[in-house]
């Protein structure tokens, strides 16, 4: 489903990631861990087809194709979906607008026919109904005055809304009360199936207690410096950093 | 005096600018005075609509004012264009059938070209009550629902035939907002109009629907001149609509419009503009100049309220305003203006303050894109006697790109103590994040940047009727593209 080899990856001239390998099958749901700084964020915007990043080596294969060069919103169409750590405000735009935007958007890339606002708002009632959202939430500006957890929470909507192939989470647990957690944790179970693949960036192992990883890596140095199962969230929690030669932070 | 002759000719079709969804020539023979200006065009005009004599007599005084003036346009607007030849400019250009009675005897070309235009005169169904005067270069060619609007009482129609059937009220208005010395356009405006709409709603009728006027340049090197009178007895109410649309031309092509507004005690006048004159190519050839004069007069009690979304033009020159002299009287001010490419645009209002507890608010979103300049310039005038005026303006500027710019230039001009006035101004752009956020969820950038300039004008796009905010929409969309760098 993915395939990252040896990636190498340049902002501003300083390198942060300096020969990735990463392979998630279908249906796996990977977490990845490490110090703050270490390209956690890095890489999930370097799998989205952000600008402003350089790669300088490696390759990035979705679904046997080679991302590089691919737009943000070509890949997007073709079901990668990012989870922001820090969720953007789009001012004067409404959530629901930005939604069937998105979702008609993507739906016209892959030859299918857009919703109208009927079928958009049925839609909209079973998701927000399934994840606890409010009407309120969908009709104010995308994420604007929003709290830290209902941002998060917008996201797991929208990536309910979106359906993606591959979601990848960029700590989507932080910042999140309990009750938050466990509705991120189900639209996460929702999502898993035998052609879907879900990549979790987080600091938490409580996170791991509801979304059962098939793997957890540990990111530290621009490489995946250890690969293990649960077990290795529950040692970094009690050991830190250290054996990767970092202090936590 | 010689009385020159009018030519008629085929309207030449054009090198049309494949980006401007509206730039197709109606291909009608027109109707044609020579260019040029002169006191004998003048009359030719007036001549050619069967004006009384005292219609006559108030364009002349205009046109030896105007030549008075010897050209000479201000020139304190913060826009740049090379001098306009006035002597290479057609004043006159009516559609060869000329002033249809019905919709029957309107030339099924110019019905077609509305169609294309979006404006179905014919499917009564579609115009979801709208009552439409059309203007076609300079003549005025159909108005729908005249029945339902006489049950009213209420006159909607054009300039022309308000001159000829109700010349009490258009003596009585015409210029009492905007006199014809008032400045430089608006006093050639007053010599040359060709035609325009008027409309005239009785004591305390609320005009059951909305009145709409689309105003199209179809002629090649010609100017239009629209004069819009709008006339709201005590208590009366109206919403009325204008929009505009031009042809692409490879040669600039001049408007000079004035409306003015008379909203008598207690009534309320809601004024809403989409403007879309061909702005030029990429590079600044071809285009409308949009020089115009709008402005209101309330009396006591009395509210009028400009919307407009500004699209197009190559150059725009424009303040509607609002003479608050009536105390409790409400001015408002919503504007949405967009310039890309090589477009400018120097515009914004005035609102004096003469009677007590005036108030207005100004809202102004400003979006520069490409090589554009704009400037909002606002004057906010407290006289002495307005105790307990207030005002409200906020600007706001966003910027797309890095070889745009954006200006602000507020006049505040109190000689009330008592008098608040509010200013705000903000000034932003389209970060990265905001562009990476919309792309990641599979929205393409140009699909991208029209979302985030919607969102920025909401404020604005909500004051419009519900139709017109639609096609607002998608002209704010339309009139960004290629602004992606
Ligand atoms: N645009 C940029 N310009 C300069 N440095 C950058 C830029 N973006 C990221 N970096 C640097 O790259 C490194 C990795 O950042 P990244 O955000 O990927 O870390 P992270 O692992 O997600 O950290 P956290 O756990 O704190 O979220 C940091 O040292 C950061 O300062
Ligand atoms: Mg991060």
């Amino acid at each position: 489903m993915l395939e990252i080899k040896n990636l190498h990856v340049s902002v501003e001239g300083k390198e942060i990631l300096k020969g990735l390998d990463l392979s998630v099958g279908p249906g796996e749901i990977h977490a990845i861990m490490g110090p703050n700084g270490s390209g956690k964020s890095t890489l999930s915007h370097v799998i989205a087809g952000r600008d402003g990043y350089e790669i300088t080596g490696g390759r990035i294969i979705f679904q046997g194709e080679d991302l590089t060069g691919l737009e943000p919103e070509i890949r997007a169409a073709k079901g990668i979906f990012l989870a922001f750590q820090y969720p953007v405000e789009i001012p004067g735009v409404p959530n629901t607008t930005f939604l069937k935007e998105a979702l008609n958007a993507i739906r016209r890339y892959r030859g299918e026919d857009e919703l109208d606002a009927m079928q958009f708002v049925k839609m909209m009632r079973e998701k927000t109904k399934e994840l606890g959202i409010s009407d309120d939430m969908l009709k104010r500006a995308v994420n604007v005055g929003f709290s830290g957890g209902e941002k998060k929470r917008n996201e797991i909507l929208q990536m309910a809304v979106l359906n993606p192939v591959l979601a990848v989470l960029d700590e989507t647990d932080s910042g999140l009360d309990i009750d938050a957690l466990k509705v991120v944790a189900e639209g996460v179970n929702k999502l898993r199936s035998p052609d879907r693949t879900t990549l979790m960036i987080t600091h938490y192992q409580r996170l791991l207690d509801y979304i059962v990883p098939d793997k957890v890596h540990v990111l530290a140095h621009g490489k995946i410096q250890r690969t293990g199962g649960k077990e290795l969230a529950l040692e970094l929690e009690e050991k830190g950093y250290a054996e990767f030669g970092e202090a936590a932070a | 005096m010689t009385t020159p002759k009018v030519i008629s000719r085929e309207a030449t079709s054009s090198e049309l600018d494949a980006d401007y969804k509206w730039g197709f020539t109606i291909d009608i023979g027109s109707d044609l005075a020579p260019k040029g200006l002169s006191e004998d065009i003048v009359r030719l005009i007036s001549a050619k609509k069967e004006e009384p004599e005292w219609m006559l007599e108030w364009r002349l005084k205009a046109y030896r004012h105007w030549e008075k003036l010897k050209f000479q346009a201000p020139k304190w607007a913060n826009v740049k264009y090379p001098p306009i030849d006035y002597q290479d400019i057609y004043y006159y250009a009516a559609p060869k059938s000329n002033a249809p009675k019905s919709l029957d005897e309107v030339d099924p070309e110019v019905l077609e070209a509305f169609e294309k235009l979006g404006i179905p005169l014919q499917e009564r169904e579609r115009l979801a009550g709208v009552a439409i005067d059309a203007v076609l270069d300079s003549v005025s060619v159909a108005t729908t629902y005249q029945g339902m609007l006489e049950k009213h009482g209420v006159i909607f129609c054009s300039m022309s035939d308000a001159v000829k059937n109700h010349p009490d009220l258009v003596k009585k208005y015409l210029g009492s907002v905007v006199p014809y010395s008032d400045n430089f356009y608006a006093t050639l405006n007053s010599a040359v109009f060709s035609d325009g709409s008027f409309a005239y709603i009785p004591k305390g009728v609320r005009c059951p629907i909305e009145l709409m006027t689309y105003f199209r340049i179809n002629q090649a090197d010609s100017g239009q001149f629209e004069r819009t009178l709008i006339v709201c007895e005590e208590g009366a109410y109206v919403s009325y609509l204008e929009g505009c649309t031009a042809p692409a031309r490879k040669t600039h092509q001049l408007h000079a419009a004035v409306v003015e507004l008379v909203a008598l005690d207690d009534s309320e006048i809601k004024y809403s503009t989409l403007q879309n004159w061909f702005p030029g190519d990429k590079d600044g050839n071809g285009g409308v100049y949009n020089f115009v004069t709008k402005r209101g007069k309330a009396a006591k009690n009395a509210k009028i309220s400009w919307t407009q979304v500004e699209t197009g033009s190559a150059i725009t020159w424009k303040y509607p305003s609002c003479i608050l002299q009536g105390d409790n009287s409400v001015g408002e001010f919503y504007s949405i203006a967009i310039t890309n490419n090589c477009q400018q645009a120097d515009t914004g209002t005035k609102m004096i303050h003469l009677g007590k507890n005036t108030s207005s608010k100004i809202i102004s979103k400003g979006i520069s894109a490409g090589r554009a300049d704009q400037t909002y310039r606002g004057l906010v005038r407290m006289s002495a006697k307005a105790d307990g005026a207030r005002n409200f303006t906020q600007c706001d500027s966003l910027l797309i790109g890095d070889q745009c710019g954006a200006h602000t230039v507020p006049y505040i001009e109190s000689k009330n103590k008592g008098a608040i006035v509010e200013h705000e101004a903000t000034t932003s752009t389209i970060s990265e994040d905001q562009m990476f956020y919309l792309r990641q969820r599979g929205i393409p950038p140009e699909d991208a940047i029209a979302l985030v300039v919607n969102g920025f004008c909401r404020e604005v796009l909500q004051q419009l009727p519900m139709e017109f905010a639609v096609e607002a929409q998608k002209l704010v969309g339309i009139s960004l593209e290629g602004s992606v760098g």
